[in-house]
């Protein structure tokens, strides 16, 4: 005879499934990015405690279905080697992870391999993790190497967009114009030329970085810094699904860690208590207060890079069905 | 002259040079490739022997130093001209085997090939260059192929040994400079195999010119002139005239690098371009690197360095190239 508080289940990364007696452990893999040797581990819980299936999450972790409710203990322990070397925030050691408000930090591949991207997505995704887990809030952060956004980070509620400002070296440019065909053919047709010159148009550039990688010369390079556009307060859903507006341009990393932990004490003083689960989406919540409200909790105390655009007010558009 | 001296005194050395030349040394600049988090090493201005790239092979070789990327000739007004002043200080150089052998090609079309190339000759009077030794072949060096891997045409050897500098010199002044430094015997460092190994063809047929096996680079070049770029052997320039925006009636001729691999190289008054075809652009520079330049000077062009092979976006062999079409040649005869 089961005797279960599901509520409990749920903050302990297990989903009350529809299948009676049955339910499926869900392994949040921070930034996307795991050692092969932890695969056997989630093989073997599979194979002891599931039916053997593993189901790819759309958020980057592993759900493991058909684990008898009883068995969550044997799970759990077995999940531990695993939390471990995720380096997972965790409230008690052998039990399992914790919280299933806040959702994996998911992150597309970045610059350990790919060519685009402009910074190291998963490690900025495990510096958030660390600030925001555990949390019941009901929050969804994204990171992308670069403004393709193949993680989509625009159905986030956070999305942070990896941005570089372009440097240009006219000694070193002989005008072959490869990033001017770069640029407009695959970005923005930001570039122009001038005395066989380039000429960058700093209101148009998005910072993809097109032309620094199609620079034979290194005329074009990367500037010291990365910088981020953050996009926020995108979603799916039932009412009003909407891609996210543009919040910051050319943000530094330290401001947009604060602006997420920001978001929180916002959404503790504005959070609808009788939302179902006490979950509401923030995005809701700041229709309801108003932008200028949210946008003043969410600067409280930042430090913006002096080239940082805030884009205010923000308005979003989707599609309504309420 | 053999020498040994103590870093410190070394550098002090080349701090005093360095009031009469600007020294020009591989160096790595960090974060400075194409991709994220990926430095280059290419050349730049050094004071101190702790800056010089000595593990790594360069990216891009020392030729921008004599053969600026982009170089203002003169200026002009409406009936006046002036040259542009030539570079206050002379130049010191470090550079390996395989780039000292290109120095020598460099010098062959810039001085040796018709009219003296007065901008050239200029910096090129002016520069001294110190030999860096190779203790290990790198990665799609074939020096050994193309007779590259040893010289001892440098004005000094240096090599760097914990806080010890062993240096071989061939120049009065550093001569001077060394007067109370530890005679030794030193001799270079140079690598006597590369894993890679060219076979170079014979004369190659006319016929070998259309031949399809061109056709496949044709596909696979993408005509982004890395390959010539990064070569320190590709000497070819092209010119920009232009004019002040805000005068309009003055202004200045630089001269630029070109690449036959990009677009526009051979674009003709009117429109004409005749090697639109990236297969044939690819049988143009090959031919010159390691056919037509012998027949004209007596040596190959190419001086093996492998630069066009690192550097590849699509993965493009020089090298490989080399050797089908030697193959190609033994079939043809």
């Amino acid at each position: 005879m089961l005797d279960l508080n599901t509520k409990k289940i749920k903050k302990n990364a297990y989903r009350v499934t529809k299948v009676r007696g049955e339910t499926a452990s869900r392994i949040r893999v921070p930034g996307g990015l795991l050692t092969a040797d932890l695969l056997p581990l989630i093989q073997h819980i599979a194979e002891t405690y599931g039916n053997g299936k593993l189901h790819l999450t759309t958020r980057q972790g592993f759900e493991i279905p058909g684990i008898k409710y009883e068995d969550m203990d044997a799970v759990n322990t077995l999940l531990q080697p695993i939390i471990d070397k995720l380096e997972i925030n965790q409230e008690i050691p052998g039990k399992g992870y914790t919280a299933a408000g806040t959702r994996n930090v998911s992150a597309c591949i970045g610059s350990n391999v790919c060519p685009f991207a402009t910074y190291n997505t998963t490690a900025f995704a495990k510096r958030m993790e660390k600030e925001i887990f555990p949390n019941d809030l009901h929050f969804k952060v994204a990171f992308t190497g670069c403004a393709n956004d193949c993680i989509k980070t625009r159905m986030h509620d956070f999305g942070i967009i990896g941005m570089t400002e372009p440097q240009y070296d006219k000694d070193r440019c002989v005008n072959c114009q490869a990033c001017v065909k770069a640029c407009k053919k695959k970005s923005v047709d930001a570039l122009s030329v001038e005395n066989f010159r380039i000429v960058r148009n700093t209101e148009k550039c998005v910072g993809c970085g097109e032309c620094v990688i199609n620079c034979p010369t290194r005329a074009w390079t990367r500037s010291p810094e990365t910088y981020y556009r953050l996009v926020i307060m995108g979603r799916t859903g039932k009412r009003n699904p909407r891609l996210a507006e543009d919040f910051l341009v050319w943000a530094n990393a330290d401001a947009i860690v604060q602006i997420v932990t920001n978001t929180y004490k916002f959404v503790e003083n504005y959070i609808d208590r009788t939302a179902p689960g006490g979950k509401e989406h923030i995005g809701y919540i700041i229709d309801r207060t108003g932008f200028e409200e949210y946008k003043k909790w969410a600067l409280e105390g930042v430090k913006l890079d002096q080239r940082t655009i805030v884009k205010s007010p923000v308005y979003w558009g989707g599609i309504h069905y309420d | 002259m053999g020498y040994q001296i103590d870093l410190k005194k070394m550098n002090a050395i080349l701090a005093d040079l360095s009031k009469t030349y600007t020294i020009y040394a591989p160096k790595r600049f960090v974060g400075d490739g194409t991709f994220a988090h990926i430095d280059t090493i290419r050349y730049g201005e050094i004071s101190d022997l702790a800056e010089i790239e000595f593990a790594e092979k360069s990216n891009y070789s020392f030729k921008e130093v004599l053969l600026p990327i982009s170089e203002t000739l003169f200026y002009f007004t409406e009936n006046e001209m002036k040259e542009a002043d030539a570079r206050a200080k002379g130049a010191i150089v470090f550079l390996r085997s395989c780039d000292l052998h290109a120095l020598k090609r460099l010098d062959t079309i810039y001085l040796e090939n018709g009219a003296v190339d007065s901008y050239y000759k200029r910096l090129r009077d002016n520069t001294k260059f110190i030999l860096m030794g190779c203790t290990q072949s790198f990665e799609n060096c074939f020096c050994v192929s193309m007779g590259s891997n040893q010289t001892d045409d440098y004005d000094a050897y240096l090599k760097v040994d914990g806080e010890t500098v062993l240096l071989n010199s061939r120049w009065e002044a550093l001569d001077d400079a060394l007067a109370g430094a530890t005679a030794k015997d030193v001799v270079p460092d140079f690598v006597t195999e590369n894993d890679t190994v060219v076979e170079l063809p014979e004369a190659v047929p006319q016929a070998l010119f259309d031949a399809p096996f061109w056709e496949d680079y044709g596909n696979r070049c993408i005509a982004c002139g890395r390959c010539n770029f990064v070569c320190p052997t590709c000497t070819c320039f092209t010119m920009q005239d232009l004019f002040y925006t805000d005068n309009g009636k003055a202004g200045e001729r630089r001269r630029v690098w070109a690449s036959c691999h990009v677009d526009g190289y051979t674009d003709m008054a009117g429109g004409h371009a005749f090697r639109n075809d990236k297969g044939q652009r690819m049988r143009f520079k090959v031919m010159h690197k390691v056919n037509d330049y012998k027949r004209r000077f007596g040596t190959h062009m190419c001086i093996g360095c492998g630069r066009c092979d690192d550097v590849c976006p699509e993965y493009i062999s020089f090298s490989n190239c080399i050797n089908k079409l030697s193959a190609l040649v033994k079939e043809d005869n």
